[in-house]
Parts: structure tokens; C-alpha cells; sequence
């Protein structure tokens, strides 16, 4: 199964296509990925200042991986990368204690009917 | 509210058409607005409301964030959130008039009320199955004739077990799996889900193995029947309606949306009293006396999510799990750019020299 393969081969991997030692643009191949990160990614790196433009395509829908491409105007889109996915790591914490605690405070309020049946 | 905040916040329904539907709130699109992330900022605005938690069902409104972060929870419900079902069928004896490969998909289908937290996924390459990576079920019925009635033309009545459930069904604990019994509630979801229909002397003997799965791969593993989110409807008045009008008005919503208010002259006037009940048909621009008067928007950043779960795990505990993939996710990256990062770095060294 697709989590099996995972594990074997790097699920990230970087395009080389040109050799100028320019490091502000990148595309980045994300395996076993889709919409689900690929747009999630696109904002939280639209949010960043720093970048220029960001876009990401599938590349054939027989091929779950996902194409990448970011611009900067002067970080190295790797380093852009790793904030994105530090900062959309740390909102979906903030999501996940937002939610908990509204559930719980949901089900101290609510004490029958939260039974599941 | 200025056009500008409009522009941000809401989605405007027209007679034909959806404006203003994409995100603007970037880096340089509006002079003076600083739309760069901030974790600060967003934990001031967001919000999670649980409306309706009960059963299976959930509801919850979750706000001040973007449609992609809301539309990456909703798919990874639907589509990576694993639970347990059955993969494989041993069909040792199947005289039935359903044929294996159909009766081995319709089982497939069954929800497995097993905690899928509890077991592995099963490797590729492994011929064994595992404790940690199976679920076992029997499954052996046979259909005779019921010999204490004699004229009786329902065959309910006239065979036993006419009707195979998945109660039939019979959990054989793997070696390694007896302390699971008391952990785990290993019943099926729903009892009395038909499988299959047997005639006279018809016989099923089944062994099912089920296994840990997400419903990117197959829809069977899917944790969820629906989970859906709309946007918080919005409806503005923007002249009086009064009377025959009013009424006229309360019938294009759905009910509950607008009510009528005896003012003190006697006349009943519209008035807006709960839009989040609209369904947005935009039945009012139908009318051209009424259409100039209404204004129908969406809150951007508001969705009210709904979740129903097939009954495996709790809607909230989904939920959770669902954001908890999406950490995950990140996690994952963020390890193989910290390995991967360095290799780059000495690959680009080694072709300068």
C-alpha cells in the first residue's frame, strides 16, 4: 500500500534543473501527496512576504505525487519551505487544543447525549 | 463595513453569478492591510463552536481560517483517516446464489468496529498475517427448512436463517489478540446489516481478514458517511418590506430565516432573524420586486462543518485524528528537509570545486 512506499523512498525530493547555484527558485516533488497538503502549503506560503509566487500542480492523476514551485525574493525556497510547514504545523496544533477543549467543554455541558449508539 | 472589508470577508451571491469567491488576504494585495502569517494573530480569531455532538452526528462551526485549511481537514476525513475492513475473503464454501466476488466486496463494505489506533498497517511484502496488523471473523450459516411449519409461504418463516446478518459474524482472536477482548468492543457497528439472502440447504462458509486501510485507497476505509462545511449565509435587508411583501420575502428563504414583526401601526415588516438556517437558493432573485432589496453574502472565514461518522470512531474523535494527519504530515517534511537540506547543500559545493 501507498504508506508502505513511503517509507523506502524520500517522500520529498528536490528538482535540479538549472545549475546557477540560484537557491531562490525550487521545485520541490512531494510524493504520495494531493490537494489536501499541495493547497494548504499554497497559502501558508502565499502568506509569506518573502515570497514571489508559489503554485502547485498534480502532475497526472495516475501519479500521486505533486509538483511544487516556489520563488523568493532572496531566502532559499528551501528555507521558505521549512517555515511553511513549521508554521502550518503550528496553527494545526492550535487547531487541534481549540478543538479539544471545545469538545470537552461541549461534553461536560452535555452530559446524555454525547453517547455514541 | 468598507468595500474593502467586503471584499475580504464575504462571498457575494447574485442572481447569476458567485463574486468575489477567491482568497485575497495575501502579502501586497491591498495597501495597508499586513496580511503576512502570524500565529499570533490567528490564534486571536480563531475559534471552534461545537453546536451538536450526539450519536454520530457532529457539527461544529469553525472560524478565522482560509477555505484551504478547512478544505485539507474535510478531505483528510474522508480520505486518510484509517480504519479497519475486511480485505481479504477465504470463501471455502459459498453455494449461495451471490457469487464470491460480489459477496466478498459486499463484506468488504461492512464497517468494523474495531479502534484502528490499536493496530498497524500491514506491510506489503508480508505473506503472515499478524496480531498487530489483523482482525479474523468466521463466517458459517446455513439455511434449512424450518420443519415446525409446514404451509407457510414467507421465508423468514419457512427456512432458518433465511437471512445471513453481520451478526453471524464470529471474531476468532488471533494468537496475541485475547487482551484485546476486553479492551476493544469488537462488535459491528450494525447488527443486523443483511449480507447475503440464502434459499434452502444454501451454505456460506467464510473466513474474513480484515485489515488497516485509508479511504484514499479503497472508499471501504473511509471513517466517515459524510463530512461536509458551507459557509455562515449572510442576508441584509437593505430597504423595508412590508406586509403582502414580507410575506412574499419569508417564502423565499427557508423556514425560520425571516420572520415577521407587527410594528406599531399594525404592519407586519421582514425582518432577518436567523440566516445561518438559508440554503442559499437565491429563490429571492427570482422576483423583480424584491430582488433589488436584498443583499445574500457568505462569511468568508466561517464554516459550519458536518460530520457523520459510519460509527467506528466518534465524530470528534475524527476530527481530531484528521488534524493530528495534517501534523503529522508537516512532521514528516520538516524531518527530510532537515536530513535532505545538508545533502543539497554538499552536492552544490562538490560541483563548484
Amino acid at each position: 500500500m501507498a504508506t508502505q512506499e513511503t517509507m523506502k523512498k524520500p517522500a520529498l525530493e528536490m528538482l535540479d534543473t538549472r545549475n546557477d547555484g540560484d537557491e531562490t527558485v525550487q521545485t520541490f516533488i512531494l510524493h504520495d501527496e494531493d490537494h489536501t497538503l499541495g493547497n494548504a502549503l499554497k497559502y501558508i506560503l502565499n502568506k509569506n512576504p518573502e515570497v514571489i509566487f508559489v503554485g502547485y500542480s498534480i502532475t497526472h492523476p495516475s501519479e500521486s505525487k505533486i509538483n511544487l514551485r516556489i520563488q523568493t525574493s532572496g531566502r532559499p525556497a528551501v528555507d521558505v519551505l521549512k517555515q511553511a510547514f513549521k508554521d502550518l504545523k503550528q496553527m494545526c496544533s492550535h487547531m487541534l487544543t481549540t478543538f479539544e477543549s471545545s469538545t470537552k467543554y461541549y461534553k461536560e455541558n452535555h452530559v446524555d447525549d454525547t453517547d455514541m449508539s | 463595513m468598507s468595500h474593502l472589508e467586503e471584499l475580504r470577508r464575504k462571498v457575494n451571491l447574485t442572481e447569476y453569478t458567485i463574486d468575489n469567491v477567491n482568497s485575497t488576504d495575501f502579502p501586497g494585495t491591498y495597501n495597508g492591510y499586513d496580511d503576512s502569517w502570524s500565529q499570533g494573530k490567528f490564534e486571536e480569531t480563531f475559534q471552534i463552536d461545537i453546536v451538536s455532538l450526539s450519536g454520530c452526528d457532529m457539527e461544529f462551526d469553525m472560524v478565522g481560517v482560509d477555505a484551504a485549511i478547512a478544505n485539507a481537514v474535510r478531505r483528510i476525513l474522508l480520505a486518510e483517516v484509517p480504519t479497519m475492513a475486511i480485505e481479504t475473503v477465504s470463501i471455502w464454501n459459498n453455494t449461495s446464489i451471490i457469487q464470491d466476488e460480489v459477496l466478498a466486496h459486499r463484506l468488504g463494505l461492512i464497517p468494523i468496529k474495531a479502534d484502528p489506533r490499536l493496530f498497524e498497517y500491514r506491510q506489503k511484502d508480508s505473506e503472515e498475517q499478524t496480531s498487530e496488523d489483523t482482525i479474523q471473523f468466521k463466517l458459517k450459516v446455513k439455511c434449512s427448512r424450518n420443519t415446525l411449519v409446514s404451509d407457510a409461504t414467507d421465508p423468514d418463516v419457512l427456512y432458518k436463517n433465511h437471512k445471513v446478518y453481520t451478526r453471524d459474524m464470529e471474531w476468532v482472536p488471533l494468537p496475541g489478540q485475547e487482551h484485546l477482548v476486553s479492551k476493544i468492543d469488537l462488535t459491528l457497528v450494525k447488527g443486523l446489516s443483511r449480507s447475503a439472502e440464502l434459499g434452502d440447504e444454501m451454505e456460506l462458509d467464510l473466513e474474513l481478514h480484515c485489515v488497516k486501510g485509508i479511504g484514499k485507497d479503497h472508499a471501504k476505509f473511509s471513517p466517515v458517511a459524510t463530512a461536509s462545511y458551507r459557509l455562515l449565509p449572510e442576508i441584509r435587508l437593505l430597504r423595508r418590506f412590508y406586509d403582502d411583501e414580507a410575506e412574499k420575502l419569508q417564502k423565499c428563504f427557508s423556514p425560520g430565516v425571516i420572520d415577521l414583526v407587527e410594528t406599531s401601526d399594525g404592519r407586519k415588516v421582514a425582518k432577518v432573524v436567523n440566516a445561518r438556517l438559508d440554503t442559499c437558493s437565491r429563490n429571492v432573485f427570482r422576483h423583480d420586486d424584491l430582488k433589488d432589496g436584498v443583499l445574500l453574502q457568505k462569511v468568508r472565514d466561517h464554516f459550519i462543518f458536518s460530520v457523520e461518522s459510519t460509527g467506528i470512531l466518534a465524530p470528534d474523535v475524527l476530527v481530531s485524528e484528521a488534524i493530528k494527519i495534517l501534523i503529522g504530515k508537516c512532521q514528516k517534511f520538516l524531518q527530510e528537509l532537515d536530513e535532505g537540506a545538508g545533502d543539497k547543500g554538499r552536492q552544490k559545493k562538490g560541483k563548484r570545486t
